[in-house]
């Protein structure tokens, strides 16, 4: 009886200590999630504050320029009217400048790429190379332009033309190319490459037949991810000279006679999409303020477009590799 | 000095084989013969050699700076020494194909990776490729499966079907050796089977040279086994002896699992 009385008591006091034991866990374990919400409540006020200022920008700009959008805005030259005034020479020669870029950049950086990552010896020259091709993506862009000035309109005696500003830009996006194309590459298994010369396939015949392919959807998004940074690029563009007022298109590229194909826009003098919305802004009447706003809403959807497609364009290459 | 007929039962020679990973001294002078259609077993603990060794037949290593071989690998019956720095590995790569230990198909069609070694050797006729692709596949027990979906993906296939299908690849080219590092080591014990059976089947017409290690698998598959350890070749010989009565007490210990 005696005997049994004390086991009771010793299993009630057992279970007490228990509960105070758990009590005391959970307190801690109350506190230390605190900080869980407080960092919760501080990522979301930093993306808020983000995204919160790009809706803003963006909404003050579909205000102001979305009236000012129709067929006549796109077909019409700049015009000291504002209400008359378009983006023809601007987008023209946008797209023309990015069509010089992207025939430089692809080939020179996809080229470089392989070479670094499949072709160069490894060793302290290479490294060198290496590390300034990764640092050239930080060089401010104005630089490229300074370097375009001297080398592509003085040097090479290119003037101030479309070929100026491409190469300018080719410039600016070939370590964003070699980088992408490097990654991609890198990305492939030890054993697909060695699967390729255990087949007697030459180093070439490895690149062209499997590494290229097989990485063309890294390649591509870090070539479209350049060309998006590039057709939103001002200080090289302004520093080899563009002008900011035209009124003429540069010579059509299909020529009625033979040979169907002329090359002399690329010698021609134009504007481009920044340059011109640079333009607009600072002329003091209202009404250009609005013309400025319409053709930064079309710079943003060419970029927003231009970064979807890689999106898109990644997604469906990768679908039919898993490794 | 060896007889006509004799050398006729050897593919290929080691003498005096070493090899080195910059200061590694990973292979040290390996001494062995390959005997003719014969499938040869290389077993030992990890880290012994044995995938080393397999790959500097077909001089995988070349593609790895500061890699160096010492010694000869000769192969018959034109007695060419393959690691000489005369001979250009991508030609021995032609002669002497390989099998990975994970399966390693390109993403490409089914009939597309059987053809590959083929088109590098720059056969282009649609119905040669056609007949080649044909016969791999047949050769390697993968042909019903796949005749019906030859352009489909090769990713589609099973683990098994796909190691069956890098076999089909590696025999499209009528290679005169075969070398299989660790086939089966990715696969479940079913696939294991059917890859076993067709290694024990190709050696009619291939000389096979088999790293793995599944010491049952060596005694199941192969008709010599070598046993290494430390990068050093402790014994070789007929299967049957290697495992019924091997010379070495290391060996012994090896394969009757005290030690590994």
């Amino acid at each position: 009886m005696y005997c049994a009385n004390v086991t009771v008591k010793f299993i009630d006091n057992s279970i007490m200590n228990k509960t105070d034991e758990l009590n005391k866990l959970r307190r801690i374990i109350g506190l230390h999630k605190r900080w869980d919400f407080l960092f919760m409540i501080t990522g979301i006020i930093a993306l808020m504050i983000a995204i919160l200022t790009f809706i803003a920008l963006f909404a003050q700009m579909l205000i102001d320029g979305m009236p000012r959008l129709s067929w006549d805005f796109f077909t019409s030259f700049p015009s000291r009217r504002p209400e008359s005034a378009g983006i023809l020479s601007a987008w023209v020669g946008t797209t023309l400048v990015m069509l010089v870029t992207a025939a430089t950049a692809v080939p020179l950086g996809v080229g470089a790429g392989v070479y670094l990552e499949e072709y160069a010896p490894k060793n302290i020259f290479t490294e060198i190379l290496e590390i300034n091709v990764t640092n050239l993506a930080g060089v401010p862009s104005i630089i490229y332009g300074l370097l375009a000035l001297g080398l592509f309109v003085y040097q090479l005696g290119l003037g101030q033309s479309i070929l100026s500003a491409g190469l300018a830009l080719a410039l600016l996006i070939l370590p964003v190319v070699i980088v992408a194309t490097r990654e991609a590459i890198r990305s492939i298994p030890v054993a697909i490459r060695e699967g390729a010369y255990a087949l007697g396939a030459t180093k070439w015949q490895t690149v062209y037949d499997h590494l290229l392919p097989y990485s063309s959807a890294g390649i591509l998004t870090g070539i479209i991810i350049g060309l998006a940074r590039a057709i939103g690029e001002t200080a090289p563009i302004i520093t080899i000279g563009a002008l900011t007022f035209i009124a003429f298109l540069p010579p059509s590229p299909i020529t009625e006679g033979f040979p169907y194909i002329s090359f002399e826009w690329l010698t021609a003098p134009f504007t481009v999409m920044p340059i011109q919305m640079f333009n607009w802004v600072s002329r003091p009447e209202e009404a250009f303020q609005l013309n400025a706003a319409a053709a930064g809403l079309v710079l943003v959807v060419m970029t927003l477009t231009m970064n979807g497609l890689a999106i898109y364009l990644r997604y469906r290459m990768r679908k039919n590799i898993k490794w | 000095m060896q007889t006509s007929a004799e050398l006729n039962q050897y593919k290929s020679h080691v003498r005096a084989l070493n090899f080195y990973y910059g200061a590694f001294h990973a292979l040290k002078n390996i001494d062995m013969a390959l005997h003719a259609n014969k499938i040869t077993a290389l077993i030992g603990p990890s880290g012994c050699g044995k995938s080393t060794f397999l790959r500097c037949f077909n001089r995988m290593h070349d593609l790895y700076p500061g890699n160096r071989y010492d010694g000869e690998i000769i192969l018959h019956p034109d007695h060419v020494n393959i690691l000489s720095h005369k001979v250009d590995p991508i030609e021995v790569r032609m002669r002497i194909s390989m099998v990975f230990q994970k399966p390693n198909p390109f993403p490409k069609s089914i009939y597309e990776n059987v053809a590959y070694g083929l088109r590098v050797r720059g056969i282009r006729q649609r119905a040669v490729l056609d007949e080649k692709v044909e016969n791999a596949l047949r050769n390697s027990a993968l042909w019903d499966e796949v005749k019906d979906r030859m352009n489909d993906l090769a990713f589609n296939l099973s683990g098994g079907q796909q190691q069956r299908l890098c076999i089909a690849r590696a025999l499209a080219t009528d290679p005169e050796i075969l070398l299989f590092d660790e086939p089966t080591s990715a696969l479940d014990p079913i696939a294991t089977a059917s890859i076993e059976e067709l290694i024990a089947d190709l050696k009619d017409k291939v000389t096979i040279l088999i790293v793995t290690h599944n010491m049952q698998q060596a005694a199941r598959v192969s008709d010599f086994t070598a046993y290494m350890y430390l990068g050093e070749l402790i014994e070789f010989d007929e299967t049957d002896t290697i495992f019924i009565k091997p010379k070495h007490k290391q060996t012994e210990d090896y394969i009757t699992g005290r030690f590994g």
